[in-house]
């Protein structure tokens, strides 16, 4: 784990969980896997507090643990799922827009939770839409665990391992050997639970859901004491299914800025037929013949079969590839396609459109001398040669050498520029985890120098608040507002105007990180 | 300096490069020296692109926001535990805390075994969090006091007897709960805490 991402996941383990839990979190990011008394000693915090800690964080599945011999259970910390808490709000607008309030407040309370039943998801849920509705007006369970169902058919939930059947154990000891040896069956069973879990858990959830709603009515009314119906089974987001949607909107997207509305809209059918069918991380969707794609286009397009050949055939030059009557889409090279334009609008805000002019014709001619880049940009040389320098000093750009003897001799070499985009990938997503930790803390400074106008500004809203609800005059409701005066309101709106900007940029820098971690991956995996 | 060096028996001044494919050409000024610090930041050449907005860059930022919030208030968000005192100082009542951390010990330990399901994790984590808000009213009174009284040295003090506290009951809380393990348990940690 680079620094740069450390120093990210200690931010937003403070941030969200606090000093205690952040301490430890960091610490087992940097060591590796370790049992829970080395913890405590030596970061040097109290072994109760050790726990607590490691239970929020495995709550949360931010850390997994592991029985080895005699009997040590040791701790570790996924650092990239610490990441992906940057990208919450994103996974949860995208329900929104799929699944309405109802998904959204599902994951919602999923990614906030860590982990939970479904019982206890759809009640959570089902109260507070029921806040928001009118008076009178309540939520029944049965919407909400139906919507609960479709987010699990199309997989962005998904079921946490379970805790094995605990076989005939000693009664008489509080056993902790045994437990221990249960939980290595536990950790060998989840793989196989999962994996069926996949394909039974729409039926089982099915089961959950139609057993669920009718005990859920009579029970609504009696007590909340009952044993919950499906005790142990808990429910977490999945995020590489998210991850999967976000990836093909962004081809989408493409596709469509590059073409026509009509071609995205082909390219989004073809996705979406292969959802379910290919795993997220293939790198390449299934073949389907152009007969299925014209069968499953959304009703709205009347286009012909011939035009529908004729846009394949337009696509096909693109990252889509026509093999015959099979099409499938070459995924990684959409993807590398996407890292690339990313590259590109990076060097280009950066730098000038001159040297983004540059950039981009070495990607195309793949390696070339320095005075051919004169000659094919048309750029005189010595502002060639400055912007040249400056890509290279930023490593956008990288220099290949070819000797022409063997001694290596300077004056005989010859230099090419040459754009190796997995290294520039990796240099940009590096700064990209920089420019967050950066964002994080000038947005925690900024709250700190103005915290004590914003307590007093949250006095007086509570205290107009409480007054407007026991019904007070117009004129004592004036009076507690002028309590903060002008400049200190200004000062407000300046410090919410700062915040707003710093927030919707780590929002925008992830982005970016999920296009090129996506990309690496996918090239990782090829290797 | 490395070829400056190197150069002293060979022709001193000589670079290895040529100058002048730098930029400086011969019996050119050098530039100006610099009297100030470097400024803060680096110039800006070009403006940045505009950040998104529009309904859904809103919503989702109004959202983060939100979110941030929310999370401070779950009991999943760990405060800071309130320094121990050194209670020869205090009023015997007070001690009642004593007592309090001790049950807190012993529902801590149900978290300490893994295969045990999250749901008793809930509970202990919350029954922490109410006997921890127990903890501050009852301390919260008690801080007003002491602020004035106390030394640093003496809080020092107090802290490194804590500690030594804490861990002696620990030891001995383990003793109790995990007989078998216990000489096997520390061997252990001493291979582990070498590497």
């Amino acid at each position: 784990m680079t620094q740069a991402e450390i120093k990210l996941c200690s931010l937003l383990l403070q941030e969200h969980f606090g000093e205690i839990v952040e301490k430890i979190g960091v610490h087992l990011i940097r060591t590796g896997s370790q049992p829970l008394r080395v913890i405590a000693h030596d970061t040097g915090t109290s072994l109760d507090q050790v726990k607590k800690a490691l239970c929020v964080l495995i709550q949360h599945n931010l850390v997994t643990y592991q029985v080895h011999k005699r009997g040590v259970v040791e701790y570790e910390a996924q650092c990239s799922r610490v990441l992906r808490m940057l990208r919450y709000p994103r996974y949860i607008y995208t329900t929104k827009t799929l699944y309405s309030d109802t998904g959204e407040l599902i994951v919602e309370e999923l990614l906030l939770n860590g982990k939970l039943t479904m019982s206890a998801v759809i009640k959570k849920v089902a109260d507070r839409l029921t806040e928001t509705m009118e008076d009178g007006k309540t939520m029944d369970y049965a919407e909400v665990s139906s919507t609960f169902v479709r987010l699990a058919d199309t997989h962005f939930v998904q079921r946490c391992p379970l805790v094995a059947t605990t076989e005939s154990s000693d009664p008489g000891l509080p056993p902790p050997a045994p437990t221990l040896v249960i939980n290595e069956k536990d950790m060998y069973l989840v793989p196989k639970l999962s994996l069926i879990g996949k394909g039974k858990r729409r039926r089982s959830s099915d089961e959950d859901a139609a057993g669920e709603p009718k005990a859920k009515r009579p029970k609504h009314t009696a007590d909340n004491k009952e044993p919950i119906p499906d005790d142990g089974i808990y429910w977490q987001a999945n995020l590489d299914r998210f991850h999967q949607h976000f990836r093909d909107q962004a081809i989408v997207s493409a596709v469509a800025n590059r073409m026509d509305q009509t071609s995205s809209e082909i390219v989004r059918t073809m996705l979406r037929m292969s959802e379910i069918t290919t795993s997220s991380s293939a790198p390449f969707t299934q073949p389907l013949s152009s007969n299925e794609i014209f069968r499953s286009l959304p009703v709205g397009y009347n286009i012909s079969k011939q035009v529908l050949d004729q846009y394949l055939t337009l696509l096909a030059d693109d990252p889509v590839s026509l093999d015959l009557n099979s099409l499938y889409k070459d995924l990684h090279k959409a993807l590398a396609c996407l890292a690339t334009a990313t590259l590109e609008s990076v060097v280009q805000e950066r730098f000038g459109s001159r040297c983004a002019r540059i950039f981009r014709l070495v990607l195309q001619k793949k390696h070339l001398e320095q005075k051919q880049v004169e000659d094919f940009a048309m750029i005189p040389a010595k502002e060639a040669k400055d912007m040249l320098y400056k890509m290279l000093s930023e490593n956008f750009i990288s220099l290949q050498e070819i000797p022409k003897t063997p001694d290596h001799a300077p004056s005989r070499t010859f230099y090419l520029y040459t754009v190796n985009i997995l290294s520039a990938a990796r240099m940009l997503l590096h700064r990209c985890y920089k420019s967050i930790a950066n964002l994080i803390e000038r947005r925690q400074f900024e709250t700190k120098e103005s915290k004590r106008l914003l307590e007093k500004s949250q006095r007086v809203e509570a205290i107009i608040a409480s007054m407007q609800a026991t019904g007070a005059e117009e004129a004592q409701l004036q009076e507690i507002e002028e309590m903060i005066t002008a400049p200190e309101r200004q000062q407000l709106e300046t410090l919410k105007r700062n915040v707003n900007k710093l927030d919707a940029s780590e929002i925008q820098v992830d982005e970016t990180i999920f296009l090129l971690e996506s990309y690496i991956e996918s090239t990782m995996k090829r290797q | 300096m490395a070829s400056r060096g190197g150069g002293r028996g060979r022709g001193r001044g000589q670079l290895t490069f040529n100058m002048e494919a730098v930029g400086i050409g011969k019996g050119d000024a050098l530039p100006p020296p610099t009297l100030q610090p470097s400024p803060l930041f680096p110039p800006l050449e070009f403006r940045p692109v505009p950040l998104p907005s529009g309904e859904e860059g809103e919503y989702v930022l109004a959202l983060k926001q939100e979110l941030r919030g929310a999370m401070r208030q779950l009991p999943y968000f760990i405060r800071p535990a309130v320094p121990k005192r050194d209670w020869r100082r205090l009023p015997r009542e007070l001690k009642i805390r004593v007592r309090k951390l001790q049950k807190e010990r012993i529902t801590i330990l149900l978290p300490k075994r893994p295969p045990k399901t999250t749901e008793d994790k809930e509970e202990t984590i919350q029954k922490l969090e109410t006997l921890e808000k127990k903890e501050e009213e009852v301390t919260s009174e008690e801080d007003e006091e002491k602020e004035e009284e106390e030394e640093k040295e003496e809080e020092e003090e107090e802290e490194y007897d804590e500690e030594e506290h804490e861990e002696e009951t620990d030891y001995i809380m383990s003793y109790f709960d995990n007989g078998e393990d216990f000489g096997g348990d520390s061997d252990d940690n001493m291979d582990e805490a070498i590497y």
